[in-house]
């Protein structure tokens, strides 16, 4: 740690508690102590990509939902729709239910562990709490209803995806390319069924809290990487939220939609990923606009800010009151994720009550069978932090011989960056770290739900290391936590 | 049956087999269990995994029950302190020739080396593991054999030979080199020998050979023994 005077000095934030993956933020200074810019660091690497080569195009769902501990239905579903791409055959009706089933259970589990889990301390115990009772623990000491509703919730979001595919972490074997290995018992439907009212009560009452304490983070939502950006995903061919299926949308700061209905398979053609050497995830942008104007977001907001509606009735209630929030239905403050997420909670809770109406989601026909007739495929899905491209080629023997997949976090990587950068010129003006600013450097990555163990690849906890570093490139100050 | 019997003691118990019979045999008919990985009843004994070691008091060596008939008066132990350790050693060896995913491997849950690495209480090995990228064979129409999870325990080549009758399969190379092989050594599509039979996929211990689409439940039922000897006798 250097006494710089006169020098541009960076600071850099170790480990961000309570996200996945392993990140490394720099502060960069300006001569006057202001600060010039923030970048977000991943650091490690797994390479999935390359582990991937060589086996067989089937073994992909269960190889690629390892690669995240937090969304795997999500990167099942990604690796099915890519296989069933492969195979070239469209699964039966009712296996495209029972994944949709599957893919809400994932979203409540992750929406729940995000909001009452992961950021709920923050929101409710306040920015400056000290670290040591600012998380779940000290949630349960202060707000214990609180708390375990979101236990509740975010079991039964786990209890779907078990009842649907039998594992709870990773219930791969269910998954298979063309469908699904077995169908739904009525007893696990009955038993999902019985559990909603519960469920939507807890996500009703979230969301009124929510929204009732919404005016106390006025600083947060201004500075919460607030800026304007476009938004990207999938919706419904009458652009309604959408979750599995679905064409590419991308609507613009304003609200303007810039491009509709694009056919995932050709993603290519729109979506360019540039690589920078100081990070292993790779920029996704844009490619009309280029690089890094192109910049975009995913995720909860990006959905919202997209969809014209959710489709279901209390969350089309609520879109109404998130949209007035922004200019055109457009919200642009990251702070705002939360919010989203509580939304599509909601959304997906309503979800399942349909399928589960849908006589067709009990029927035994639950695949189709086919063998390797196409040398690639693509499979895209929403996932709990937005969208999720797996993307294949194969051999004659449908053994994997390349391999592409962009991952929520990174769609969201300029976007990060951006948003890291805006809060530390709010929030850092010091020569020290201060934890009030820390915290809030380390909220606004959270915001964002960041899963970084499978942007990257990696396996393991992620820890966040902020440095500060002067317009020399020498480390000034920087402190881990 | 023989109409000699010999008696011997198995972990000091008393027990009387027809001559010839091996040690294995032997303690298991009276129910004592000895782990094993290449014997499987009805196929020869072939004494390649090691892992059914025992001692024999007043021999310097240890033997492998499976391979080994019994005399009279043996005395054995099949349970011992240094076994367990040995027997831990050879599954870790195991596990780190080559490269074994269980979380990944359709076998998972229905393995053999899998079971016996968590019953023999195996929770980390002491052998920096190879990670081979040995090629996939997945050409022939259903049948697929990923080399980089079998463990040479050759049952694959024993019941292609001595129960189909037509000895599609082989070794080809020695030690950690060595490789089952497809006549010689074509892609199994190409084998004109292998009457797609499955045998060989039932018997694998391990995910290497197995249907792909079908469940391992169903592959690898629990009946393959008693299949295997009803065929033997129909012979
Ligand atoms: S399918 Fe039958 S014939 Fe072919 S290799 Fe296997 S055991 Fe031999
Ligand atoms: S393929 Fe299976 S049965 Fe054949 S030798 Fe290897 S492990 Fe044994
Ligand atoms: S079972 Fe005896 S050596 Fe393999």
């Amino acid at each position: 740690m250097g006494e710089g005077k006169n020098m541009n000095k960076e600071i850099e934030i170790h480990p961000v508690t309570r996200i996945e993956g392993h990140a490394k933020v720099t502060i960069h200074l300006n001569k006057d102590d202001t600060v010039k810019e923030a970048r977000f660091h991943v650091l490690d690497f797994r390479g999935f990509e390359k582990f991937s080569e060589g086996r067989p195009y089937y073994e992909m769902p269960g190889i690629t939902s390892r690669s995240c501990g937090i969304c795997p239905v999500s990167h099942l579903l990604a690796s099915a729709k890519a296989c069933d791409a492969i195979v070239g055959v469209k699964p039966p009706r009712t296996a495209i239910l029972l994944r949709r089933l599957m893919h809400m259970g994932q979203l409540i589990q992750s929406h729940a562990l995000s909001f009452f889990h992961l950021s709920a301390p923050d929101l409710l115990l306040g920015m400056d709490a000290a670290p040591e009772t600012r998380n779940i623990f000290g949630l349960i000491e202060q707000k214990p209803e609180l708390a375990i509703q979101g236990v509740k919730l975010r079991k039964f979001g786990q209890e779907i995806i078990e009842k649907v595919a039998g594992k709870r972490i990773h219930s791969y074997d269910w998954i298979i390319p063309g469908g699904a290995k077995w169908p739904l018992s009525k007893q696990n439907a009955d038993y999902i069924r019985s559990h909603l009212p519960e469920a939507l009560d807890i996500a009703q009452k979230t969301l009124k809290m929510f929204k009732s304490c919404l005016s106390s983070f006025e600083d947060e939502v201004e500075n919460f990487g607030n800026f304007p950006s476009y938004y990207l995903g999938l919706v419904t061919p009458k652009g309604g939220l959408e979750h599995y299926d679905g064409k590419i949308r991308i609507v613009d700061a304003e609200g303007k939609i810039v491009a509709d209905q694009l056919d995932p398979d050709a993603y290519q053609e729109y979506i360019g990923e540039a690589v920078e050497p100081w990070s292993y995830m790779k920029f996704p942008y844009y490619k009309p606009l280029g690089y890094p104007e192109g910049i975009y977001r995913v995720g909860p907001l990006a959905r919202l800010n997209i969809a014209s509606h959710c489709g279901t009735p209390l969350a089309d209630e609520e879109l109404k009151d998130f949209k007035k929030l922004g200019k055109n239905g457009v919200v642009q403050s990251t702070f705002h994720y939360h919010y989203a997420r509580l939304i599509e909670l909601l959304f997906c809770l309503e979800t399942i009550k349909e399928l589960l109406e849908d006589p067709a989601i009990l029927s035994e026909r639950v695949s189709s069978k086919a063998s390797v007739n196409n040398e690639q495929g693509i499979g895209v899905a929403e996932a709990p932090r937005g969208t999720l491209i797996h993307h294949y080629k194969v051999d004659a023997q449908g053994r994997i011989v390349w391999v592409n997949m962009i991952i929520a976090t990174a769609h969201n990587n300029l976007a990060f960056n951006k948003a890291v950068t805006q809060v530390a010129k709010r929030y850092v003006k010091a020569k020290q770290l201060q934890e009030g600013m820390l915290n809030r450097v380390e909220a606004v990555i959270r915001a964002f739900d960041p899963c970084l163990s499978c942007a990257t690849h990696a396996v393991g906890q992620m820890p966040l290391h902020v440095q500060l570093i002067d317009s020399e490139g020498r480390i000034v100050d920087q402190k881990a936590r | 049956m023989s109409a000699t019997t010999v008696k011997l003691k198995i972990d000091n118990v008393e027990v009387e087999v027809p001559e010839g019979t091996t040690i294995l045999k032997a303690a298991r008919d009276n129910g004592i269990e000895i782990p094993t990985l290449c014997a499987l009843e009805g196929l020869t004994n072939y004494g390649g995994c090691r892992l059914c070691l025992v001692e024999v008091k007043g021999a310097p060596k240890l033997f492998p029950a499976c391979t080994t008939p019994v005399s009279a008066g043996m005395e054995v132990i099949t349970n011992s302190e240094q076994l367990r350790e040995y027997r831990k050693m050879t599954i870790q060896l195991l596990l780190s020739e080559r490269t074994h995913v269980c979380s990944v491997c359709v076998a998972n849950d229905h393995c053999e080396l899998q079971s016996l690495a968590n019953k023999l209480g195996v929770d980390h090995s002491i052998f920096e593991r190879n990670w081979t990228r040995k090629e996939i064979d997945s050409s022939h129409d259903f049948l697929v054999i990923d080399r980089n999870r079998c463990i040479l325990c050759t049952r694959c080549i024993r019941v292609c030979d001595e129960i189909e009758g037509v000895h599609t399969l082989d070794l080809k190379q020695r030690g950690r080199k060595a490789e089952v092989i497809m006549d010689l050594d074509e892609d199994w599509a190409n084998s004109c020998s292998c009457t797609s039979c499955r045998k060989c996929a039932k018997v694998c211990p391990v995910g290497a050979i197995y249907v792909e689409g079908e469940p391992i439940t169903r592959t690898k039922n629990k009946d393959v023994a008693e299949f295997i000897l009803t065929r033997r006798k129909r012979k």
